[in-house]
């Protein structure tokens, strides 16, 4: 497989290491009042689809970036690759705006 | 029709026209007691004993494809009972025993070999380790024997002991450990099963689940609803698209692991090898081909086919502890879907969903499994409670902080 990545281009998917689910980046809130299921969930439990797939991809054997790459599970063939760091400055901002709507403390 | 030396006699003098299909190819009744969903190794066996040894008969297999065109298909036969944990090492034995009387059992040659099996160690901790294990089986029944380094030498001279970075220093056998025909498995238990009166419906996917509040009275098939009292899904690599089906996540991932066949060569191999420092194992096939793979792929994969890096590090491995192999050439290799389980151990054990049972999570050592993974299904359906040898395989062992993590690896499907 060849991942092309958002700033190196095309490269061997030899020189990564995958995590896994690109949910991960969503970690649950640790002081919610039902943080130990949701973090069972979080840690245990996988959607695992037949199809489309957003995961986890470290380029250990490059630049050290975590990627989130968009595969098809049953075909190999990659639609997307996003940089994690985005994607995940972006689930960062957006809960702290909820939080905020929802009085929250900082 | 049973086997026999006067059967095969009797059908050569009558010029072999007088074989039977050995299961039939019923249409799905309306109502059965149990239905299987799954009809590879262990669908075939869990219908098997619970006709034979639980005597429920109205049962129906239902398979997607034809018999045994899963996992049963795709693997390197290896049979083993080298366990450590106490969760894991009494099933694995139930299973050795299971194999050990398996073709007298269904009247079928499976082409069961105890050529032995030997996990090679290359430094003192490793060494340690195995000793450890070794005394595992031992308390659990099992046999197991620690060989030093000429023990080794004596079993398989052919090795490379004096390779730089990985120096052979011996290895743990399991002489009662070696091979099986594995779609001689499927075919026997197939037959074993229909002989018992259980339906084997072939070419027949379940889409869905009848649920209603709670509990599950039969499945949706492409050949229309069938009902149940109990429904058996039994599907490992598909395991998480089916059970999506009934609102499940399960703690599963699927991966691919790849296989290679080399072309047939006069016979080298006393039994099975694995190298303990790479992940390489390998045997040799009655018709002469080496047969031999290593580590999975690593990412979720429903394609069953793998990815050319494996293949390289597979073949290192293979040069690494046993160089001469590097003068045969490759014939095929294929890749199989499993379920990677959050802790590489397998599951058996009944859902949150009335009359729902599920089996699957056997990453790759399923094949093994095969009978003692039958039984123990069997057993929980029938009796309504886990056989004693399989009572750790619950799907909420994670919830409860439970796990039987044999590799020590984590919550990490791709490290198992």
């Amino acid at each position: 497989m060849i991942i092309d990545h958002p700033l190196l281009g095309p490269r061997d998917a030899a020189e990564f290491v995958i995590l896994g689910d690109a949910s991960l980046i969503n970690r649950p809130d640790p002081e919610a009042a039902d943080a130990e299921e949701r973090f069972y969930e979080y840690v245990y439990l996988r959607d695992n689809p037949a199809g489309l797939h957003r995961e986890l991809w470290y380029h250990e054997q490059g630049d050290r970036s975590w990627l989130v790459v968009t595969r098809n599970t049953l075909t190999h063939e990659i639609a997307k690759v996003e940089l994690a760091r985005g994607i995940a400055v972006n689930l960062a901002s957006a809960s702290k705006k909820k939080a905020g709507r929802k009085g929250g403390s900082a | 029709m049973r086997y026999s030396a006067l059967s095969i006699l009797s059908q050569a003098l009558s010029g072999n026209t007088g074989w039977k299909p050995v299961w039939r190819e019923p249409d799905p009744k309306e109502h059965y007691d149990v239905i299987v969903v799954g009809g590879g190794g262990h669908g075939l066996s869990t219908a098997y004993y619970l006709a034979k040894e639980f005597g429920v008969t109205k049962v129906a297999v239902v398979e997607k494809g034809w018999l045994g065109s899963g996992n049963i298909g795709r693997n390197t036969t290896i049979i083993r009972s080298n366990y450590l944990l106490p969760g894991n090492e009494p099933f694995y034995e139930l299973s050795m025993k299971l194999w050990e009387g398996l073709e007298q059992d269904f009247n079928y040659n499976a082409m069961v070999s105890q050529r032995g099996i030997v996990n090679l160690f290359h430094s003192d901790s490793q060494r340690d380790a195995y000793a450890r294990r070794g005394n595992a089986m031992v308390m659990a029944g099992a046999d197991a024997e620690l060989l030093d380094e000429d023990g080794v030498r004596r079993l398989c001279p052919f090795l490379d002991f004096d390779n730089a970075r990985f120096p052979i220093r011996g290895g743990l056998v399991q002489k009662r450990g070696g091979t099986a025909r594995h779609d001689a498995v499927a075919w026997g238990y197939a037959r074993g099963a229909d002989s018992r009166g259980v339906d084997i419906i072939q070419n027949c996917e379940v889409t869905g689940f009848d649920i209603k509040n709670g509990v599950c009275k039969g499945v949706v098939t492409s050949k229309g609803r069938i009902k149940a009292d109990k429904v058996a899904v039994c599907v490992a690599g598909s395991s998480s698209r089916v059970m999506a089906a009934a609102g499940m996540r399960l703690p599963i991932e699927s991966h691919v692991l790849q296989a290679f066949v080399s072309e047939g060569l006069k016979p080298v191999l006393p039994g099975v090898i694995t190298f303990g420092a790479g992940h390489f194992y390998i045997s040799q096939s009655d018709k002469g081909g080496l047969v031999f793979g290593g580590d999975i792929d690593g990412y979720n994969t429903y394609a069953q086919r793998g990815n050319l890096p494996v293949v390289e590090d597979v073949c290192e491995g293979g040069m690494a502890v046993m160089p001469m192999i590097g003068r045969a050439r490759l014939l095929r290799m294929w890749g199989g879907v499993m379920d990677m389980s959050m802790d590489g151990s397998p599951f058996i054990d009944k859902t949150d969903i009335n009359g729902l049972y599920f089996n699957g999570g056997w990453c790759y050592g399923g094949f093994k499994a095969t009978p003692a993974s039958g039984y123990c299904y069997a057993h929980l359906i029938a009796r309504g409670e886990p056989h004693p040898v399989a009572t750790e395989f619950r799907l909420d062992r994670f919830r409860r902080g439970h796990i039987i993590d044999e590799k020590g690896a984590g919550a990490q499907p791709n490290l198992h």
